[in-house]
């Protein structure tokens, strides 16, 4: 995880649902190269064939709400998207995107200072995300240490890889 | 960390993780790492398998704690649906892991959990579905999670929670005739919304709930997943322990909130006088009573009668009851979906399925079948269904524009018959 990651950004309303980010259609589709070619096929028709690796989604409230389908967030990995951030998510999201290896940054305010196509620069540890055309800015509360720890190792996949070479064991019962 | 937070009560929610986190006690905002009793997966579990098999673990934690449901597409529909079948039956194989509840003996796996005694009061268990909050109806702390945390869970037995505030939910009064568990739920949304549970507990308590039967309860905290909760529960009671006294795979360490436990916010309702409710399209927020479109004469192209949420055999009855001696209206696809192949062997016992395909309805075999789109009663552009599941954003069935009307099983009946949305209690 870079401490400043910029990029270009996507913008998506609010109550972008996972059926709107990845449908139901696709759900038996477990490759992350053809999950791409179909993420926010709904949501955001144009973002498939356009979005370029480092691009940032800023989405509105309640963002990646419904089903518990991490297509979604594995198909944004694929793609390379620098950041996802929006002024809420939904619990589920949220943990997949973090899990997958995503920044993932909760910002109330976010969505209404960009714009299609605007550069966002985001301050992962000092908590502010800045659009450059526009010098508005907002901050947010930087995720808690656990959390900067598995986006620094590269996702869970990686932590519990050198936990367990670590000699993590299984939580007595 | 023993003795964190201040003095006073806790809730349902904090009493369970701190059990499961070795803890006296804790408070909303603290990280635990909770100690999981139950992991179910369903085919979303074939995502699981790399991540676990990447992560290094020799052996899954705990075989005996370990459910695999498949559900969406079964039997496979697709040969992308037959792979991660193939991929779950193996990993299956390899790890030791016998609790797989396969074709011919499947069913929704919230359902196959809740029928076979899989999660007890006081549990903390965990899925791979978003509606593993219908479990919290046993008095536990049931939550959905993705794959690779489930792998995470898999190969270490538990997982980092953020202890959520308690949203509080008291209900008195009776239901009137033609009024259900999924009209009260549907009024809650109405009132919380779609974010006002966000991961928080929602914790159902009063007179009206302990009245309620454990399938009730079980649409009751299902739907706490569209209300953004991490988990939905009811503290368990006489009528919990009695569903589970011959089903409990495991011991129960049953707890209840405190007297003075400490809600972030408490909410009131009085379902006496309560009308049949519809959640409109495009979310299950859009609460509005039923009678408000009975006028604009509503027409339906299909009524689903299914899913986790409303699928038991209570809710076939009901909607048998109202069928009996009616036709499904001309134009109309009437699909029922019973929640497991048991509820499916009862309602063949009781002549339910004949009344439906009598009445010119399909009765297909157990699976999510219709709710979520992706396997069979797929809406066509501009489309509308009438349905007993949870959810109704854009897309959810099928196409973009189509549009979903979620209501009690009653009242989708209802619909079939008349062909439009139509009030149950003109049936009853």
């Amino acid at each position: 995880m870079r401490e400043v990651i910029e990029g270009r950004v996507w913008t998506l309303p609010d109550d972008v649902d996972t059926d709107q980010i990845i449908s139901g259609k696709y759900l038996t589709v477990i490759d992350p190269n053809e999950l791409k070619k179909h993420v926010f096929e709904i949501a955001l028709p144009e973002f498939a064939a356009n979005a370029q690796s480092g691009d940032i989604i800023v989405a509105g409230v309640n963002m990646g709400c419904g089903s518990s389908r991490e297509h979604a967030p594995q198909a944004l990995k694929a793609i390379g998207v620098g950041a996802v951030i929006a002024d809420s998510f939904a619990r589920i999201y949220f943990r997949n995107s973090i899990n997958v290896g995503i920044p993932t940054v909760e910002a109330p305010g976010v969505r209404q200072i960009f714009e299609k196509g605007d550069t966002a620069r985001i301050e992962m540890r000092g908590g502010r995300i800045q659009n450059l055309r526009t010098g508005a800015s907002v901050q947010f509360p930087p995720l808690p240490a656990h959390l900067l720890e598995l986006l620094e190792a590269g996702g869970l996949v990686e932590k519990v890889k050198r936990e367990i070479q670590a000699g993590a064991t299984v939580s007595p019962r | 960390m023993k003795g964190n937070g201040t003095d006073g009560g806790q809730t349902l929610a904090e009493k369970i993780l701190s059990r499961a986190g070795g803890l006296d006690r804790v408070v909303p905002g603290q990280i635990v790492e909770g100690q999981v009793d139950l992991a179910m997966m369903h085919e979303q579990g074939a995502q699981t398998v790399a991540p676990f098999h990447e992560m290094g673990a020799p052996r899954v934690w705990d075989p005996d704690r370990v459910v695999i449901a498949i559900d969406h597409w079964v039997p496979a529909s697709t040969e992308g649906a037959a792979v991660l079948h193939r991929i779950l039956r193996q990993f299956a194989k390899e790890q030791g892991l016998t609790h797989f509840y396969d074709v011919g003996n499947h069913g929704i796996c919230h359902q196959i959990l809740a029928e076979h005694g899989w999660v007890v009061p006081g549990d903390l268990a965990v899925g791979t579905d978003s509606h593993t909050n219908m479990l919290g109806a046993m008095g536990a702390v049931a939550a959905g999670i993705g794959p690779t945390e489930m792998a995470a869970v898999l190969s270490l037995g538990r997982l980092w929670l953020k202890v959520p505030p308690t949203l509080h939910v008291r209900i008195r009064g009776s239901f009137g005739k033609g009024v259900y568990a999924k009209d009260l739920i549907l009024r809650i949304l109405g009132e919380v919304k779609t974010t006002g549970a966000t991961y928080k507990a929602v914790e159902f308590s009063g007179p009206t709930i302990e009245a309620l039967t454990m399938s009730e309860r079980f649409t009751l905290c299902n739907m706490t997943t569209e209300m953004g909760a991490k988990c939905g529960m009811v503290a368990p009671d006489a009528t919990t322990y009695t569903f589970l006294e011959k089903i409990a795979k495991h011991p129960m360490h049953p707890v209840s909130p405190d007297k003075d436990a400490h809600y972030e916010r408490v909410i009131d309702i009085d379902v006496d006088g309560l009308d049949p409710m519809v959640a409109c399209p495009y979310s299950p927020d859009n609460v509005r009573p039923l009678a408000d479109l009975l006028s604009k004469h509503v027409k339906v192209d299909q009524v689903f009668l299914g899913s986790c949420t409303n699928a038991r055999i209570d809710d076939l009855r009901e909607g048998a009851r109202i069928m009996k001696g009616h036709k499904v209206a001309p134009g109309v696809r009437f699909i029922v979906s019973p929640a497991s192949t048991s509820i499916y062997k009862q309602a063949l016992e009781e002549g339910l399925i004949e009344t439906f395909t009598e009445a010119g309805g399909v009765f297909t075999n157990s699976s999510c079948s219709a709710c979520f789109g992706g396997n069979m009663g797929i809406l066509a552009p501009g489309e509308v269904c009438a349905s007993s599941s949870n959810r109704n954003f854009p897309g959810r069935m099928g196409a973009k524009d189509a549009e979903i009307y979620l209501l009690s099983p009653a009242a989708t009946v209802a619909a079939a018959i008349r062909g439009e949305l139509a009030d149950p209690r003109e049936f009853l």
